[in-house]
């Protein structure tokens, strides 16, 4: 019934993909080595040498260039000097003192304050705990000054980003014009301008917080955006129809109504801004990013698990204390008028008096300044990782070695010998007119500019690989996803059990299981599979895990009523009715394995990860470099726009086109 | 509670200017809009031919100062569309609307602004009311644009309020309230700026029956008490009937006839309107002057008397009772009878 | 309303918490400022030092900086940067000083004669050698394979799942200084170059290639502490003579030996700094170097830990590089 909406299209037509496919697998053996566009590792095409020499001339342009010394000298002044006091307030020994401003018991006291009057008891106790177990774990510094600089960044991506989310939720055209950018600027891997922004800024805390913010704005805009597009049209046309000019409406009605959105949105660019800080650590950005890092070389689980773990810590208790504000901005306003007074007359003025006081002693005591030393027991989960990390190794080695060779030589070899012998010409014509039968014109056209792109960029070899890894692994995201969504969408129980660690998974910098999957399986393609799989899965089964729960319970009941059993329930019911929330999340997926494909590079993935790294730490390939990450750019938009025009492609095939004619009765 | 009742003739203030006039109101959607005015194209050519959508075609009529002015049909009919033209929410295309002979339509920005801060108010079906605002400040609301202070719009809202009876649910939001609590809130904002003319689009339509009733007879209260002009768009029959001083009923966003209640009833314009009318209670709108016949020679003229416009029903037991035919006489000239007959043929012609 | 009753109420309580903590803290000791540090001589202030990617170095900086803090009274910030990237500090501050340079003529020639913002501090008496390395294992049982002539009779030898049919060649961390690639391309090397990342997991895969008597062949270097727990074999490349190495992607000869030297930022020579003085003087032999390497990476002693028992070792050495501060 649903495919009789859709033009009925001949035989042939549906059969011809496969046709081409197949065409492409017989000429193959043939082709195979031929026009394939290597480039070896230490060779530049004349764009890598161009970009190259354009980058030598900014560099030593830069002292006498006004450009420099006024625009770009000034905002890194600016950042430098923000993050500085927000370390000397916290975290670093400043004005003469042998400590910071504020002692431990202070930055407790604070944040507990905060985290009591804007949230709720409950998340007080929280940010007292977690902040107390910064100095347990022995990293209350460096747990200080990546808190130091996410919080600069978070101030300034906000005070960027929610007037440009207002602009663009009032502004059709602004809109249109900004989300392309924020597209990029989220496909965008963070390594890729990591170096272009050196460049520019240098190393330092003023780089690490740009870098953030580049990475933290988007969700930001977006969100505030949306809270203002949300705004019913009723409601803005009954203040219209009362005379409200569009500045009262938007201060009086648009915004209120966005706020909750909007303080959504301020947790979304927290969290970014937090995993950003940690890789940051790269340009010299203060903190437990350079703890994580630093134990990526040396391979000392215990240590990273240490450093991930007070992350982790600090991403939770971000997280958990915004979301409880953001839902008490609804119920605060609600109580309005109506506020218990007891809340003025004493709650508050008692949370701030108690924090002053606190605040004093850890401003004019030692031992309210300096977090006692633990000794032993700082270092004991460390050891506990270390040694459960060595166990895992001693025993599972067999294992996971038949695993990765399982993979490897099965399933991630053969496809990566058959997208890298493959001659450039071919791929792009199976790939245009795959597009063209399955999808559409618009779709095959942008494949088109996308590969013509790799091979202009100089690394279509390095691309394929990336590519064949890539798809490899978004596959194991969705096997996963599926596997687990599915799951978790039909029992409560295993949601409960299975959330908090796909919370803990999403907020866990990469660098931290780098580490011991770097144990397990050496530094092979297939670790830096697994790191992406690690770290896209969470999301994935999320949204598959959300899809599967917001399936009409009328229809299940239905159907099982109807004798169902539960294979049938699921194949037949469930998953057909969430392939919405599956096509997102396999785009999803893809999007974040991309996202991990730099890291990759720096632990064996090879291809364009590794040139995107090389390029950022050896002078003479970084203009290869460059071209590397956009080329991960490319594949990304490339690779995002396909499941997009699917996605839309399913919808169509489901529900027959969008029926929207004009209403003339309003 | 007893239902209030319309007493005053229909044809109220007929003499003096109307409040709102409109004039060949055209309005269009699709691609050049212009072009599908005064077109004389079905809607369904007129789709064909330009891709336009006509949501109102050549709409005119006038309302009068103090008037309850219906506008009735069916979804789509248009009606709603027309009601956001006169205070432009949506842009006619072509023609006139003249408030107090004002066209606005040639009003800019600003004095638009002024025209809906001060004498247009739109009651909305959705109610549109503020979910971020408590009871008072949405009432306030208006003022607070217009740019009055505090402690006088909180004064005026709590007035409204006590008007609407909702005195006590001032610190309430609107999700707190009832669906019919909620629509007297929307009202009390339309009234709380005192405009001329208050426009209502299917307020009560969301409501389930009872509150409907309810809320009907408030409006019907309300105006007796401030006696405002009202255009009140419906697509439901008996309310445009218990409201209305006048209905104009419009399909495909054309107009199918405008005229009283028991014009509409007693003399349909087409089939269209006369399958609308079909299943009303005839007797509960028509008055006497829609059977009274002419006396048979035969017939005693002695009968009670009642007047023209007393309403079939009520009128029912007296003619029944009667055991003359009753004569029907206005200003002492005879106009003249009704009998049983009559009154049984219509009171049972609704149930067909 | 409730505001005259908040008033009357808030200096009760701000009261009443202000006597509690004086209660808290009368009794306790210490106040800020009364305890004074260590500090002697010239003030030193933040010495900010790079750390690059490799346990010889780590050992340098663990030695400099304890003795800066502890000698000095500098607030030593490590930070731990690639070696390029350590570079692009100097020209704001965020980076002091560079203990163990490998070469990296380019950059001299950039940030020393053309910027003007660093300046060479010489030798810190180390001897860098970078080459390609087998187990003695393999040396023994395959004795001309320490010629590279003969490497592609191994390649079969050398493939794992990430070579590609070719022979692998495992290199470091992909900042390290290297020529591979271009060298195995030249060469006409059967192989593939794969990095593992890290010093770390090229230790490890030579401890394991030794045990189990695994083929690797890989990068490694000296000085380096794990030489004196297995005795890698150096392959022998074509000779280098100089300016064989002059374009990177034409290199066909081995790497040239590397005198290590100390970079540091002008700012914080000019400056005055005591430990600018103490990054001048430091030297030390390769043999200093791996003893303190080892400290750390063999016996998991913390930077701190291996650099007292060094020093306590070495009080000479110390105190010659403490002259003049």
């Amino acid at each position: 019934m649903a495919v009789l909406s859709l033009r009925p299209r001949p035989a042939v037509r549906r059969w011809l993909p496969a046709v081409v496919i197949a065409a492409w697998l017989a000429c193959w053996p043939l082709l195979n080595g031929r026009d394939t566009l290597p480039l070896a590792g230490s060779d530049l095409t004349s764009l890598h040498r161009w970009i190259n020499a354009r980058w030598d001339t900014i560099d030593n342009s830069r002292s006498g260039n006004p450009f420099f010394h006024y625009f770009i000298g000034a905002i890194r002044t600016g950042l430098d000097a923000a993050v500085t006091f927000a370390q000397a307030l916290i975290s670093q020994p400043s004005f003469g003192r042998p400590v910071p401003v504020l002692g431990w018991l202070g930055v407790v006291a604070v944040a507990t304050a905060i985290a009591f009057l804007y949230a709720n008891l409950r998340m007080a106790l929280l940010t007292a705990a977690s902040f107390v177990a910064f100095g347990v774990l022995g990293l209350w510094q460096q747990s200080m000054d990546t808190l130091s600089i996410t919080l600069v960044a978070v101030t300034c991506s906000l005070a960027i980003g929610i007037p440009l989310g207002i602009w663009a939720g009032v502004s059709d055209r602004f809109d249109r014009v900004v989300t392309p950018v924020l597209d990029i600027m989220q496909t965008m891997p963070t390594f890729v301008y990591l170096a272009p922004l050196t460049l520019f800024f240098l190393i330092g805390p003023a780089s690490a917080t740009i870098a953030t913010m580049i990475y933290a704005i988007p969700p930001c805009i977006r969100l505030t955006s949306h809270g203002i597009r949300e705004v019913s049209p009723a409601t803005l046309e009954a203040s219209t129809s009362l005379g409200a000019t569009e500045w009262q409406s938007l201060r009086k009605v648009r915004l209120p109504l966005a706020k909750q959105a909007m303080v959504v949105g301020i947790n979304q660019t927290m969290m970014a801004a937090l995993s950003m800080v940690t890789i940051a650590a790269l340009i010299d950005s203060p903190g437990l990013g350079q703890t994580v890092y630093q134990t990526l070389q040396k391979m000392d689980i215990g240590t990273a698990f240490n450093g991930g773990l007070a992350l982790v810590i600090m991403a939770i208790m971000l997280d958990r204390v915004t979301s409880a504000a953001s839902r008490r901005v609804e119920r605060t306003r609600r109580a309005g008028r109506l506020r218990s007074s007891a809340y003025r007359r004493w709650k508050r003025p008692a949370a701030l008096t108690v924090a002053a006081v606190l605040c004093y002693l850890s401003y004019t005591y030692v031992w309210a300044a300096v977090f006692p030393t633990l000794g032993d027991t700082s270092s004991y989960v460390p050891r506990a990782a270390a040694a459960t990390s060595a166990w895992v190794q001693n025993h599972l080695a067999g294992f996971t070695g038949a695993l990765k060779n399982l993979l490897t030589y099965g399933m991630l070899n053969p496809f990566e010998s058959l997208l890298t012998g493959t001659p450039w010409w071919l791929a792009l014509v199976v790939a245009v007119s795959v597009a063209a039968l399955l999808v559409g014109f618009r779709t095959a056209a942008i494949v088109a500019v996308g590969l013509v792109l790799l091979v202009v960029l100089g690394l279509w070899q390095d691309s394929m690989v990336t590519l064949a890894s890539t798809l490899v692994a978004t596959f194991l995201v969705m096997v996963l996803g599926l596997f687990f969504g599915v799951w978790m969408g039909r029992s409560d129980r295993v949601d409960t059990l299975l959330r908090p660690l796909l919370d803990a998974g999403q907020t866990m910098p990469a660098f931290v299981y780098l580490v011991p999957v770097l144990g397990l399986f050496g530094a092979t393609r297939f670790t830096a599979i697994i790191a992406a799989v690690a770290y896209a899965a969470p999301a994935s089964i999320k949204l598959v895990a959300e899809g599967i729960r917001a399936v009409a319970p009328a229809a299940v009941e239905a159907a099982t009523s109807a004798g169902s059993t539960v294979g049938q329930l699921i194949f037949k019911v469930q998953l057909p009715m969430a392939r919405r929330a599956v096509t997102l999340a396999t785009s999803q997926g893809l999007i974040y394995v991309l996202a991990m494909v730099v890291v990759g590079g720096m632990v064996g993935a090879g291809a364009l990860g590794y040139d995107v790294v090389a390029g950022f730490s050896q002078t003479a390939l970084r203009g290869k470099g460059l071209a590397a990450g956009v080329s991960i750019v490319v594949l990304g938009l490339m690779l995002d726009r396909v499941m997009r025009a699917v996605a839309h492609r399913v919808e169509l095939a489901a529900h027959g086109p969008a029926d929207r004619g004009a209403d003339g009765g309003h | 509670m007893t239902e209030p009742t319309l007493t005053e003739p229909t044809l109220r203030n007929a003499e003096s200017p109307p409040v709102l006039d409109v004039r060949g109101l055209w309005k269009v959607f699709g691609p050049n809009p212009g072009r599908a005015v005064r077109s004389t194209l079905s809607s369904a050519e007129l789709k064909e031919q330009t891709g336009c959508v006509a949501a109102v075609r050549d709409v005119s009529f006038a309302v009068r100062p103090g008037e309850v002015f219906v506008v009735m049909g069916l979804s789509g009919s248009g009606k709603s569309t027309l009601v956001r033209c006169l205070t432009r929410l949506i842009e006619p295309t072509a023609g006139e609307v003249l408030l107090d002979g004002e066209n606005i339509g040639k009003a800019d920005a600003r004095r638009l602004r002024e025209l809906r801060r001060h004498r247009l108010a739109m009651v909305f079906q959705n109610f549109g009311l503020l979910p971020h605002r408590c009871v008072l400040d949405n009432v306030g609301y208006g003022l607070e644009i217009r740019g009055s202070a505090k402690a006088e719009r909180y004064a005026r809202a709590r007035e409204v309020l006590e008007l609407v009876g909702l005195t006590g649910f001032e610190t309430y939001y609107p999700d707190q309230l009832s669906g019919g609590m909620q629509q007297r809130v929307g009202l009390a904002r339309a009234l709380a700026v005192d405009p001329e003319v208050l426009l209502f689009d299917e307020p009560f339509s969301a409501l389930d029956p009872l509150i409907r009733r309810e809320m009907q007879n408030e409006v019907i209260r309300l105006h007796h008490e401030v006696g405002k002009t009202m255009v009140f768009i419906t697509h439901d029959l008996s309310e445009a009937l218990k409201l209305g001083d006048r209905i104009l009923i419009m399909r495909d966003g054309e107009l199918v006839q405008l005229g009283t209640p028991d014009e509409v009833v007693g003399a349909p314009a087409d089939d269209y309107v006369k399958d609308f009318v079909s299943e009303v209670p005839k007797a509960q709108v028509l008055t006497l002057r829609w059977i009274m016949r002419d006396p048979r020679p035969d017939e005693p003229l002695d009968g009670p008397e009642l007047a023209p416009d007393v309403v079939i029903q009520d009128a029912a037991r007296s003619v029944l009772q009667a055991d003359r035919p009753i004569r029907v006489v206005a200003d002492g000239k005879l106009l003249g009878l009704v009998t049983g007959t009559e009154v049984i043929e219509t009171m049972t012609s609704g149930d067909q | 309303m409730g505001y005259i009753a908040r008033k009357r109420n808030r200096p009760t309580l701000i009261a009443l918490a202000l006597g509690i903590g004086l209660l808290l803290s009368g009794c306790s000791a210490a106040k800020i400022g009364s305890t004074s540090t260590t500090a002697t001589g010239k003030k030193c202030g933040t010495f900010n030092l790079a750390v690059n990617g490799w346990v010889g170095y780590e050992a340098d900086a663990a030695v400099v900086a304890y003795i800066a803090h502890k000698d000095l009274g500098c607030t030593v910030v490590k930070k731990n940067l690639t070696e390029e990237v350590s570079w692009q500090g100097f020209p704001t501050g965020e980076i002091d000083a560079i203990l163990e340079n490998w070469g990296h003529n380019d950059l001299k020639k950039k940030y020393i004669d053309t910027q003007k913002v660093a300046v060479s501090l010489g030798s810190d008496g180390n001897k860098g050698v970078i080459g390609w390395y087998v187990a003695p294992w393999m040396a023994q049982k395959y004795p001309d394979i320490t010629n590279w002539q003969n490497l592609n009779k191994y390649t079969s030898m050398f493939k794992t799942s990430e070579s590609g049919g070719k022979g692998q060649l495992l290199d470091g961390d992909p900042s390290f200084v290297t020529n591979d690639a271009a060298l195995v391309k030249n060469l006409k090397l059967n192989f593939k170059v794969v990095y593992a990342g890290s010093e770390t997991a090229l230790i490890t895969a030579f401890r394991q290639s030794q045990a189990k008597q695994t083929p690797v062949i890989g990068y490694f270097y000296e000085p380096q502490w794990f030489l004196s727990e297995v005795k890698l074999v150096k392959v022998n490349l074509p000779a280098y003579t100089t300016g064989c190495d002059a374009v990177t992607a034409k290199v066909a000869c081995d790497y040239p030996p590397y005198p290590l030297d100390k970079i540091a930022a002008t700012k914080f020579v000019n400056s005055g700094s005591p430990a600018a003085t103490l990054v001048k003087n430091f030297s030390w032999t390769n043999d200093d170097q791996n003893l303190v390497a080892s400290y750390i990476a063999k016996d998991k002693m913390t930077d701190d830990q291996a650099a007292a028992k060094w020093v306590a070792a070495n009080p000479d050495k110390v105190k010659a590089w403490l002259a003049g501060t």
